[in-house]
């Protein structure tokens, strides 16, 4: 299963238009998104070193071509249960310093939602994942919900 | 910002570096042309840049003192502290303007025209001066007006005086002064353009035309790919490893080589010598030594040695720290000095040098030195070491105390240091580059602090091992050996109160489980490995201890990463790292797991108390089974030592229990009272001794069962013998003994000894009741009477109806009334304003100690030191006998 581009027969002026293209991924069924210019590169499955002692939202540490990520499980951190079978893929983004690469359970397309306008989570949804989505998108396939990355990131 | 203005900016700020230094070396050597002239032309570079780029403010700094040194150069002005002192205020100056620029990208719009009119009338001094010396004196000197002569007065008193003159010259006067004197300077301009003319001639071949500015971020980002080919070459030579018959072995063999030598070519790139660390400090002691009136004279050598710039930088401060110590407490005035039969004037000797892969750093001075036994007192009284061991340790040991955090014997806090903070921050910064810090002393001769620091922070020598299926490195700089034990060797290993520890040539080593530290499983090891048990030993500070780890793979040279954000607060890693396998490992952090361990509890809890600011009443109490499934206790400050002798080293002596112990025979005694006591001797037999001055006893005990942390308060009094009261520990209720019985028990002729003191009547003021008691039975011991308050309040109210005290010992923490307070109301009343006092608390901090003094307290000691607290009675009684003619 995967989103499909709405808009691929765009002119070039949108595909150029970074803001309104999301990379999309799957964790536990629901599709979620963050902005293109947030991704630094996917991966397939890497192998992860784990870090003893640290906390459980944060699955070790991979090596991408000698810089050293720390991968953090997205199940976990939205409080979701682990994957039963299948392997992770990674989205790995940059903040500050360092990269950290989100461990997803699929990734999809890049979306692009040119002309549609985000609108507020719901406000009924689960207030830790208020807290870490910047709002949702209405697609045909279904919604679409952006995550808050830095959030994500920010275990404090 | 401007990129012209960017490299304007680092181009001053290298050459303001130097200057410090080469004015305070002008000052020692004031006829030194060579160091005028290298001045004068770094003020005059500045100047014309600035000029090119339009800071006009900045530009009329440096031309003043431009003319100042141009003047020093031409020989026409001496070089006088005064005028040192207006030229280096210049420095000052042009530096804050530079900061403000580098902040803004503008110039600060600050007025200097006190400064520049200074020394504009000490430059024109100087040129009026050497016009009158000539033998035809120029006719427009002689029409020279008269407030110039007045002017060139001033001028001269600022020439010879020693301090600072900004405030002391009538500013109103200077731009009259400085319009006059235009006039009259026509004459000078000649001077000063040949002046530049030499500058420009005796710059020749400079070391700048061999050499070329390279942004440090470039450096640095080179210095990571190099990192990178270092882990990509390791891991070639891993394939390759075994098969020497390859295509690839030559070439790769090759890139080894190359490899190694770029590192090592950029590893040199980023290096600096030592000395643009000490730049800063001839004038930082320049100024100390005016501001405390002492000679001081700083030498330095090695000053070329080099180091990585990271290293560099996170030195300076350490380093100026401990000069500034040396400098402040180290020295000692010049009376003092010649008093003594030493040179009035101190030196401080900086010296660098490399020791293997190490930079040694030494700071000595040939002041008054440290007091090795003011420095055990003072860790004794903040319980940093027990009393009871003052005697073996070492003077190392001793002296590393100055570190601790809020740790400071100097008597007088001055605004330069002796607070009691920064050593403790000084060897936090050495240790977390790596480095080391020790400190020597012989009081009289002066003091010695070593620093050892590695050359360099991105690449180090680990040695790699696991645990728990897992690899881990370890930086070699703290390993201290292996050991490894087959497993009869195993057997070596012995457990106190099921903390594991192995003998190790006569010294104990205490044992951890890396795996168990780090939470981890230990996986069974395929391989023979498994019956060996593998002891890394390491170094933390002082201490030693042997991480047990389930294998040794190797040593590697491994690039150290920063550990990612989302894990520094585990507090276990200083580090990550990448193997020539590829794997991603963790380098460990040894004082962190020495910390986790609870290793140094005592360090731990005196660090979470000075980090809460707070004093909370926890005392350590020993807990020991005292007969069938009764547990008791008592205070560990008062415990000299646990022993155990086997029952056939139990004599009996005249119906006593005695044991052969340190060449002293030591009275047993058992535990009194029903129920207690055990009516089989145990082999070998615990025993807790208990001393004071030189008498010991031993109490028998069943078995020691543990420590515990307890804030204590003893629930119930108890009126059975030995015992007293009790208290809930650990939510159980457990008897607390009372030393004091035992040991007058053992000792029946401890109170013959004792003088009657009874007249003197001392008030013991704390919350706590188990204190109180404490305190009270302690001084009655000794003979003293005693009475107790639970409160200021109720003191109060006491003394209101019965003054007649002698001396108050009084906590300060209290409710509604607290000690200062009511010290103060002590002093004030007519009939208790006399009776001596003492703060008694458990608060090292030095603004409780100078509030102490304010309030009228007359002695201010740390909870608990029964000898100290009765020393400081014992002086008030005989003063007490002196003064009244008590007769006792």
């Amino acid at each position: 299963m995967s989103a499909t581009m709405t808009d691929s027969n765009h002119g070039m002026e949108s595909q150029l238009d970074y803001t309104s293209q999301y990379v999309s991924f799957w964790v536990d069924g629901q599709l979620l998104g963050m902005p293109v210019n947030m991704v630094q590169e996917v991966l397939s499955e890497q192998v992860i070193w784990p870090t003893p002692l640290a906390r459980a939202e944060i699955t070790g540490l991979l090596n991408l071509r000698g810089q050293i990520v720390t991968a953090v499980s997205l199940r976990k951190r939205l409080g979701l249960p682990d994957l039963k079978e299948g392997n992770s893929m990674n989205v790995v983004t940059r903040m500050g310093e360092e990269s950290f690469s989100l461990l997803v359970d699929e990734v999809g397309d890049v979306i692009n939602v040119s002309g549609r306008s985000m609108e507020p989570v719901p406000r009924t949804l689960d207030p830790h994942w208020r807290s870490v989505t910047v709002g949702v998108f209405q697609l045909e396939e279904g919604l679409f919900v952006i995550l808050d990355v830095g959030t994500i990131l920010n275990f404090d | 910002m401007d990129d012209i203005l960017q490299e304007f900016l680092a181009e001053s700020w290298e050459n303001l570096g130097q200057l410090d230094s080469e004015i305070v070396e002008l000052e020692k050597d004031p006829k030194n042309a060579e160091l005028i002239a290298s001045i004068f032309r770094t003020i005059h570079t500045i100047k014309g840049t600035c000029g090119f780029l339009g800071l006009t403010n900045l530009g009329a700094v440096a031309h003043s003192a431009e003319n100042v040194l141009g003047k020093m150069r031409e020989g026409i002005l001496d070089v006088s502290p005064g005028a040192i002192s207006l030229v280096l205020e210049a420095i000052d100056q042009i530096k804050e303007l530079l900061q403000g620029l580098e902040a803004t990208g503008e110039e600060p719009k600050v007025d200097h025209s006190s400064l520049t009119s200074m020394l504009d009338e000490l430059a024109d001094y100087a040129t009026k001066q050497a016009a009158e010396a000539k033998a035809q004196p120029a006719p427009v000197v002689e029409q020279a007006p008269a407030e110039v002569s007045s002017g060139s007065q001033q001028a001269q008193s600022i020439a010879s005086e020693q301090q600072p003159l900004k405030e002391d010259v009538d500013i109103s006067e200077a731009p009259r002064l400085e319009s006059e004197a235009e006039s009259t300077g026509l004459a000078v301009s000649a001077g000063v353009s040949d002046g530049e003319a030499i500058a420009a001639k005796s710059s020749k071949v400079s070391v700048a035309d061999l050499s070329i500015r390279v942004n440090v971020h470039v450096v640095d980002s080179l210095m990571n790919m190099v990192g990178e080919l270092v882990l990509t070459r390791n891991q070639l030579l891993q394939l390759a490893r075994g098969d020497e018959e390859s295509k690839y072995a030559a070439p790769i063999a090759h890139l080894n080589r190359v490899t190694t030598d770029l590192q090592e070519g950029v590893m040199k790139t980023r290096m600096q010598p030592i000395g643009n660390a000490w730049n800063k400090l001839p004038r930082l002691v320049r100024d100390l030594s005016q501001v405390t009136t002492k000679h001081i004279e700083l030498v330095m050598t090695g000053a070329e040695t080099e180091l990585d710039r990271t290293v560099l930088d996170a030195i300076k401060d350490p380093l100026t720290h401990m000069v500034r110590n040396s400098a402040d407490h180290g020295i000692e005035l010049p009376e003092v000095r010649k008093a003594s039969g030493k040179p009035e004037s101190g030196t401080i000797h900086l010296n660098a040098y490399h020791e293997g892969g190490h930079v040694i750093i030494e700071i000595q001075d040939d002041g008054a030195g440290i007091s090795r036994d003011k420095v055990l007192k003072k860790a004794i009284s903040q319980g940093l070491i027990k009393e009871a061991d003052a005697a073996n340790v070492t003077d190392s040991h001793i002296f590393s105390m100055i570190f601790q955090a809020g740790f400071s014997t100097a008597e007088t806090v001055s605004s330069i240091s002796g607070r009691g903070v920064g050593m403790d921050v000084v060897r936090t910064q050495i240790e977390k580059i790596g480095g080391t810090v020790d400190l020597s002393s012989k009081i009289g001769k002066g003091t010695m602090v070593r620093i050892k620091i590695p050359l360099t922070l991105a690449i180090v020598s680990a040695l790699v091992l696991e645990s728990g299926g897992q690899p881990f490195a370890i930086p070699q700089l703290g390993v201290v050996e292996l050991v490894r034990l087959t497993t009869e060797d195993r057997k070596k290993i012995e457990t106190i109160h099921n903390k594991e520890v192995f003998r190790l040539r006569d010294r104990l080593l205490p044992l951890v489980h890396l795996n168990e530290v780090l939470e981890l499983e230990e996986k069974p090891l395929a391989d023979d490995d498994v019956h060996d048990t593998n002891i890394v030993v390491v170094q933390v500070g002082e201490d030693q201890f042997g991480l047990i780890v389930s294998r040794i793979f190797d040593t590697e040279e491994i690039v150290v990463k920063p550990v990612g954000r989302l894990l520094k607060n585990i507090g276990l890693y200083q580090g990550t790292t990448i193997l020539g396998d590829g794997s991603v490992v963790m380098i460990l952090d040894v004082a962190g797991i020495f910390n986790k361990c609870g290793n140094s509890p005592h360090t731990q809890t005196m660090a979470e108390e000075t980090a809460q600011g707070t004093s909370r009443d926890t005392i350590s109490m020993l807990l020991f089974g005292a007969g069938e499934d009764v547990v008791m206790a008592v205070p560990l400050s008062l415990v000299a030592r646990l022993e155990e002798f086997p029952q056939n080293h139990i004599e009996h002596n005249g119906g006593r229990k005695v044991v052969q112990y340190r060449d002293n025979l030591l009275p047993l005694l058992s535990i009194e009272g029903a129920g207690y006591g055990n009516s089989e001797p145990i082999d070998p037999q615990p025993v807790i001794v208990f001393s004071d001055n030189s008498r010991s006893m031993g109490l028998m005990v069943n078995e020691i069962k543990d420590i515990i942390d307890e804030q204590l308060v003893i629930r119930m009094q108890s009126d059975r013998p030995g015992v007293l009261g009790t208290a809930i520990i650990g939510k159980n209720a457990v008897d607390v003994i009372d030393t004091q019985y035992y040991v007058t028990r053992s000792m029946p002729n401890w109170f013959e000894k004792v003088e009657d003191k009874r007249a003197m009547r001392a008030l013991v003021i704390d919350s706590s009741m188990f204190f109180r008691q404490l305190v009270a039975t302690a001084l009655e011991t000794e003979g003293f009477s005693v009475v107790t308050c639970d409160s200021c309040i109720s003191a109060v109210d006491l003394l209101e109806r019965d003054s007649k005290f002698h001396a108050v010992i009084t906590d300060l923490d209290f409710p509604m009334m607290n000690g200062f307070e009511f010290c103060e109301w002590l002093r004030e009343q007519k009939n208790t304003k006399d009776i001596y006092s003492i703060a008694l608390t458990s608060s090292h901090s030095p603004a409780d100690r100078s509030r102490a003094n304010e309030a009228g307290f007359d002695e201010f000691l740390v909870k608990f030191n029964s000898q100290e607290l009765i020393s400081s009675l014992d002086g008030c009684f005989d003063r007490m006998k002196q003064n009244a003619g008590v007769n006792v």
